[in-house]
Parts: C-alpha cells; sequence; structure tokens
C-alpha cells in the first residue's frame, strides 16, 4: 500500500498533513498486537489529532448499510466517535493519526518513543520536518520512501484541485468524479466544505484521508470575498 | 460488479463515484450500467455507498413527479437508494481485479490487504532495502486511471533487462512464472486493475539506470505511473540518496518516514505459533 505516499500538491501544500500510523509486520511482531494498536490510538487522542483511523474499517466517517431517508436533511459530518473507532479495532493490522500540525506530531511521536511498542511506526509527510521532529523527540529515523510523483500519460490526469483532493486516498477509493462535483457543490453553496470533505472521507475504507486539509483546499475553491 | 436494473432508478449517484468512470446511464433501458471491460472491481460503489432500500417503484414515481415540475431532488451524493449493486462470483482471471483494486480483501499471495505490500513501512523489521541499496516502487494506474498488466509488462520487462532484482514478497511478481524475466502471466494481460505495485531493488549505484529506464517506458504507456525511492538511512539518519534523485532532475520533500522502532517479537511472544508462520 503506497496509500499516503503520492498525495498531489506541492511543498507548501502539506503544512497541515502529517499521518502517523503504525503497523505490525506478518509473522515478525504480528501476534499480540492488537492492544498496542489501540493504545497507540488513545495516545493519539491526546495530541487532538484531525482524525484517527483503523485499517479495516476506517475513520470515523462510515457509509451506512441502513440509512434512514431522513439523514437526507440532518446528516451529522462525523458518524462516529473516535473512541468507536478504537473499540472496533478486531484485526492486528494499521492504525493512523493524522495531524495538522507539527507541533502536535512531534508531542505523539515523544509519547510513541517512550511507549516501545515494538512495532513499525512511519511518518508520511514532508521529510524535512518529520526528519526535525523525530530527531527532537529523540528518534533516528531508519528508512525513508520518497514520493517522485507521476509519468507517463499524465495527460489521462484531471485538474489540480480534483488531484488535490482525490489522491488523499492512495488506494484510489475517492473518485475524481466526486472530488469535482464536490468542488462545484460548495462552490453553488449546496453543501459546506465541512460535509463536502466527509462524503469524499467515506470512501477512504483506511480511513486516512485528512478533513482539515480536504476542508481548506474545498473553501480555496469557493469564489467569497475576502 | 453489476447492477440490478429492477432496483436501480437511474439517480445517477453513482456515476461520480465509480474511480474508473465505468458506470453510466444506459439510454435504452434508462439504468445505470456498468462497463464490464472498464470495471476494475474495487468495489467502491457497492462497499463505500450507503443505502436506504428504499422501494424502487416509489422512488421512480416520486422522482418522476418531481421532474415533471421542473424540481430537483438534491440527495445526499454518496448513496444508493435502493441498494441495486450486485457483485458476482469473479473467476480466473477476472477475478485478479478485485485482487489488485479492493483495499478491502488482502492479497492470496502475501496475505497483506491494501496494495498487498510493506514495502519500506517494515523496513526497522524485515531488512527489505539494506544500507547501499535502493528500493523502487513502481505503482501502475494510479490515481484513478487504472492499468493493464501488458502495461505493467512493458516495464518489469525493460527492468529485468538491467538486471533489477523483484522483491519476492510482492503481488505483482507472484503473477510473473519466472521473476528474472519479468513476463508476467499470459491469462492475465489484458485485465484491467485499479493498481499494481512492482518492486524492484538495486545497489544505489543503478538508481541513474533504473530511473531513466521507467522514464522511457513510462512515456510509451496509456496509464499513469506513480514512482517511489526508497532507502535505509545511516546511523545517524542520512542519506545521499536525495542528492542522487536531484541529479536525476527529481525534487523530492515529501515521503514516508520509518521511525526505526519495530523488532522481531513473534518468538518472544509465542515462539511455538511463530516457528509455523510463514
Amino acid at each position: 500500500m503506497t496509500n499516503t505516499l503520492h498525495r498531489y500538491g506541492g511543498p507548501e501544500n502539506f503544512q497541515d498533513d502529517f499521518i502517523v500510523f503504525i503497523r505490525n509486520s506478518k509473522g515478525r511482531n504480528d501476534i499480540g498486537s492488537i492492544p498496542k494498536l489501540k493504545t497507540f490510538l488513545q495516545t493519539a487522542l491526546r495530541h487532538r489529532p484531525v482524525t484517527i483511523s483503523q485499517y479495516r474499517y476506517g475513520s470515523t466517517v462510515r457509509p451506512a448499510d441502513h440509512l434512514h431517508p431522513g439523514i437526507h436533511w440532518n446528516r451529522p459530518v462525523q458518524d462516529l466517535t473516535p473512541e468507536q473507532v478504537i473499540e472496533e479495532i478486531t484485526q492486528d493490522h494499521t492504525a493512523a493519526a493524522i495531524f495538522e500540525t507539527q507541533e502536535a506530531m512531534e508531542g505523539f511521536l515523544r509519547d510513541v518513543k517512550a511507549a516501545d511498542w515494538g512495532l513499525s511506526v512511519n511518518v508520511a509527510g514532508l521529510t524535512a520536518p518529520v526528519h526535525a521532529c523525530a530527531k527532537r523527540a529523540g528518534i533516528v529515523r531508519h528508512s525513508v520512501e520518497y514520493s517522485l510523483g507521476f509519468q507517463g500519460a499524465l495527460d489521462r490526469l484531471p485538474e489540480r484541485p480534483v488531484l488535490e483532493l482525490s489522491t488523499m486516498c492512495g488506494h484510489s477509493m475517492v473518485s475524481p468524479n466526486l472530488a469535482r462535483k464536490m468542488l462545484d457543490w460548495v462552490r453553488e453553496g449546496r453543501r459546506t466544505p465541512e460535509q463536502a470533505a466527509a462524503y469524499m472521507g467515506r470512501f477512504c475504507s483506511c480511513g486516512i484521508f485528512n478533513p482539515a486539509r480536504a476542508t481548506r483546499l474545498l473553501e480555496a475553491a469557493r469564489p467569497v470575498a475576502r | 460488479m453489476r447492477i440490478d436494473s429492477h432496483k436501480c432508478v437511474a439517480c445517477g449517484n453513482c456515476l461520480a463515484v465509480c474511480p474508473v468512470s465505468a458506470i453510466y446511464i444506459d439510454p435504452g433501458i434508462r439504468r445505470a450500467t456498468v462497463d464490464l471491460d472498464e470495471c476494475v472491481e474495487c468495489y467502491a460503489c457497492h462497499n463505500r455507498m450507503s443505502k436506504e432500500h428504499l422501494n424502487p417503484t416509489l422512488v421512480r414515481t416520486i422522482r418522476g413527479f418531481l421532474r415533471l415540475l421542473r424540481i430537483r431532488f438534491d440527495p445526499e451524493p454518496d448513496v444508493c437508494p435502493t441498494s441495486a449493486f450486485a457483485p458476482e462470483e469473479l473467476t480466473w482471471p477476472r477475478s485478479i481485479r478485485r485482487a489488485f483494486s479492493d483495499p478491502c480483501v488482502p492479497h492470496e499471495s502475501t496475505g497483506v490487504y491494501g496494495r498487498g505490500t510493506e514495502e519500506v513501512k517494515t523496513n526497522d523489521v524485515t531488512n527489505r532495502v539494506g544500507s547501499g541499496e535502493v528500493g523502487f516502487t513502481v505503482e501502475f494506474g494510479r490515481p484513478a486511471v487504472g492499468a493493464r498488466f501488458r502495461e505493467v509488462q512493458a516495464v518489469t520487462m525493460a527492468l529485468a533487462r538491467i538486471g533489477a532484482v523483484f522483491e519476492k514478497n510482492n503481488p505483482v511478481t507472484a503473477v510473473m512464472p519466472d521473476p528474472s524475466t519479468g513476463a508476467i502471466n499470459p491469462d492475465v494481460l489484458d485485465e484491467k486493475v485499479l493498481s499494481a505495485i512492482v518492486e524492484v531493488k538495486t545497489p544505489q549505484a543503478m538508481l541513474p539506470a533504473v530511473l531513466r529506464t521507467i522514464k522511457e517506458v513510462a512515456a510509451t504507456l496509456d496509464t499513469v505511473v506513480s514512482l517511489g525511492v526508497s532507502v535505509r538511512c545511516d546511523p545517524n539518519g542520512e542519506n545521499t540518496v536525495e542528492g542522487a534523485l536531484a541529479d536525476e532532475g527529481y525534487r523530492v520533500f515529501r515521503g514516508k518516514t520509518n521511525l526505526g522502532l519495530g523488532r522481531l517479537m513473534n518468538l518472544e511472544v509465542q515462539p511455538e505459533a511463530a516457528a509455523v508462520r510463514p
């Protein structure tokens, strides 16, 4: 899964996007890792993340199997509480917390280092600030995977605002057409940026879609008097 | 994936949510229909849309009445009002589409969810990319274009020719009868998937050759390629790859940083279970 690697945008566009995730390695340290994933997320909540998620079901926004028709007039922008997300973890895989400031991310990394769960912890985001925060937290990074962007038939890619939104789900579950529709709906005043971000977030099955960044991008696309 | 035409009310919500634009309203039957050749079986429509289970006749009547009055109902955009999606049992080779497209099912070859590979996310316990080496993740079809394995093969064979070694625990390598050639099982060459990640590893000295090969072949494809380069850091957390990438014209600023906090623990926790696991 390069689910968080190839988000689209320039360096200035990722100041509010740091994804810290923990995962086990099959056959190496997966036995008994479920309580560690839960503790990881509980610890993250102390640092006010934008959202948290677990890989099997996603974040606090979810599709519903039996939606009540009345929901068309009164739908919350969150379907679950963070505590419910944590409670649901039943498989030993991956959990993630998304932060919108370096300070919050760094504070969390200090706690992560102290906890010493023995599982792999990664941070997806701007590599230089992550490196600096890790150093200050007393962590020496082990490996880095750099995104080199896209090649090939680039003429098949959608326009920039759409790519910035849709690539926040690296599994491509957030369709460019849905992102474009949400941009239009926000411009038309049919939905708020927060509502539009929640619609898109429900398609990101592992829940690493950053609703704060999405809201900012949608706000920027709205031609309001500034 | 199919859509039950008896249930579909042609609301059009599912058209926008399909990552590869494989759903359309068939003007002949006035129902949403899936272009099966383009569909990658990602299940985004079936798994991620909310469902209302409303009576199709009732919904069509209301929609028809509103349309007569030129009134447009403004429904939630992520809802299938009548739960019209009808997944089919997939057989080989079509079943490979779902394995490479739906992140909610694990790849049989590796047992890993998502795109089926751990990459360097667990490099601190796997040592998949060691000191002096460079790992490449070449992802085809992403974002939201999709790729046929024939296009993937064009690159894998080119990489094999220059001596790149394919990662064993990777779903694309698993469909190569002989990874030393880079050739992919002919059964699946025309199958379309949402994303396929090829992983190779070389000495760092080969970095320019691999990058140039990928760029050259990618330019001939009708899909997009997302490229990632991974490296093991020195004891101070530094590496020399950023400079080498800059020399090749790549300005890197974003990536995934493995903090090195993982360690082997199954043997400590449960020696017998660990011994029998792959």
